[in-house]
């Protein structure tokens, strides 16, 4: 078991820029997928990557052996972190990918990419409802990404998705509940949903615990600062909750000063170091 | 060791379900006696947060006494243990620590441990050192502190800032000064959010804001 790590950056890169982009297309698909991490890890963001992961979200010659593109998986995450909204357009065909793992990837990386256009394709992965999209036998996965996809559906700031989403707090996985109660806080700001999360806070599980406690940090609901702090869950991911809720805080303070809010989230975070 | 002592130390021994565990080890921490120092300490690496929790509660209670066999004890092993260890000498901050927590602050593989030792290095009551040896090792302190400011993880720097305003703020302006500066200059570069954020209330506690009348 090792520490969860908190770092956003890691020690110097072996690749350069050229190298990695160069390995995209090399003959050998495991320094593929490794190129097409490094560049999303570094955020790179030349245009010539971009447009060569854009590329490589068509890739047929890096297959699993159930069939599924670990090299598309890598693209679409990488195009996520890079922020350049011509991805857009290829990330949604992804949608539509017969691997469920490259829709997943898409789904979050178009919720990071803040572009609108998304919301209708994200929308229609959600379209049969809680039954039809339930646990798939013998996979660790429903039969579409739903948590990813309310994720965001919760950030795009899509409303119109409101109804949509609603049933899936009744879903019977957990950790799918927890995802439609964060996305129905963050589209209506009904403090009932992120009090659901809180409750979570006291369930049998540990893994379920740093689920809910992750998105109660993204929902950046002050209340619940004091009860990530108390949680029975590792500090590390307790610190890592009251950072989103801190900075959600910060952002709402437009002098840029220090707030009572502020103040209170820090106090708490101090006190888990 | 009185009948008492023993019967409350058996108890951490041969509890057998977690909650039983954590309630004698709650038992033995209030009973502040020194005899249970090496059981809480043991406790520490029981992979059990709550009976942890509790026994760093007890050694912080009783205190210097409890420091020499802490340093003794430290488990090169178990990271968790050592980040409970390092959390319980920060908390009792006897300045005997300063070398374990130094070395834990710049070179433990585990952030937790980090994390805890940056916060302890600036707690430290260094007036308990000899006046002529305290300069030199808040210099130390303050010199690691900057240097780990700087690393990749954003919580490893938040923990740094809070052992450099906690550092200042014990210390006189030899060290004081140039904290708040370096501070200032940390500011203009850091990225992450937080670390701002915890950077300027830093800076606040070190430059109360004058009162106007």
């Amino acid at each position: 078991m090792s520490e969860p790590s908190l770092a956003t950056d890691v020690a110097a890169p072996q690749l350069t820029v050229e190298q990695a982009i160069a390995n995209l297309r090399h003959q050998d698909t495991s320094l593929r997928y490794y190129a097409a991490w490094w560049l999303g890890k570094f955020r790179i963001q030349d245009p010539t990557a971009v447009d060569a992961l854009i590329q490589a979200l068509s890739d047929e010659e890096d297959r699993t052996e159930l069939g599924g593109y670990p090299l598309r998986r890598n693209a679409a995450r990488a195009l996520g972190k890079l922020g350049d909204p011509r991805a857009v357009p290829e990330l949604i065909d992804c949608l539509t990918c017969s691997d469920f793992y490259v829709r997943e990837a898409a789904a979050q990386s178009l919720g990071q990419l803040q572009d609108r256009r998304a919301i209708t394709p994200l929308m229609h992965l959600l379209s049969g409802g809680v039954a039809a999209n339930q646990q798939v036998p013998g996979r660790p996965h429903l039969t579409q990404p739903c948590e990813a996809v309310m994720e965001s559906l919760g950030q795009l700031q899509a409303t119109e998705a409101i109804a949509l989403i609603q049933p899936f707090t009744d879903h019977p996985v957990e950790r799918v509940r927890y995802a439609a109660a964060r996305a129905m806080y963050q589209l209506t700001g009904e403090a009932f949903y992120a009090e659901k999360l809180i409750q979570a806070l006291a369930g049998a599980d540990l893994k379920l615990r740093r689920v809910a406690l992750s998105d109660l940090g993204a929902t950046g609901y002050l209340p619940a600062a004091d009860a990530i702090a108390q949680a029975p869950v590792e500090n590390s991911f307790k610190l890592l909750a009251l950072k989103g809720i801190l900075e959600y805080q910060v952002g709402q303070s437009s002098s840029g000063e220090l707030t009572d809010a502020t103040l209170r989230v820090m106090h708490l975070m101090d006190s888990l170091l | 060791m009185s009948q008492t002592e023993r019967q409350l130390i058996q108890a951490v021994e041969q509890a057998d379900t977690p909650q039983r565990l954590v309630q004698a080890v709650q038992a033995l921490s209030q009973a502040q006696t020194q005899a249970a120092i090496p059981t809480l300490i043991a406790v520490l690496g029981y992979n059990n947060p709550g009976a942890a929790l509790a026994a760093v509660d007890g050694l912080v209670q009783l205190g210097e006494v409890a420091v020499p066999p802490i340093l003794q004890q430290l488990d090169g092993y178990n990271y968790g243990a050592r980040a409970y260890a390092t959390r319980a000498l920060a908390a009792i901050a006897d300045p005997r620590a300063l070398e374990v927590l130094l070395q834990a602050a710049q070179f433990d593989f585990a952030p937790s441990v980090r994390r805890a030792a940056c916060k302890g290095l600036g707690m430290l009551n260094w007036q308990q050192l000899a006046p002529e040896t305290l300069l030199s090792a808040q210099t130390q302190a303050c010199e690691a502190l900057l240097t780990i400011a700087q690393d990749p993880d954003w919580a490893i720097r938040y923990a740094a800032v809070v052992g450099l305003q906690a550092l200042a703020l014990k210390s006189g302006s030899e060290i004081r000064t140039p904290i708040a500066q370096q501070l200032e200059t940390l500011l203009k570069t850091e990225q992450d959010l937080s670390v701002r954020s915890r950077i300027q209330l830093a800076s606040q506690q070190l430059h109360p804001p004058t009162v106007r009348a």
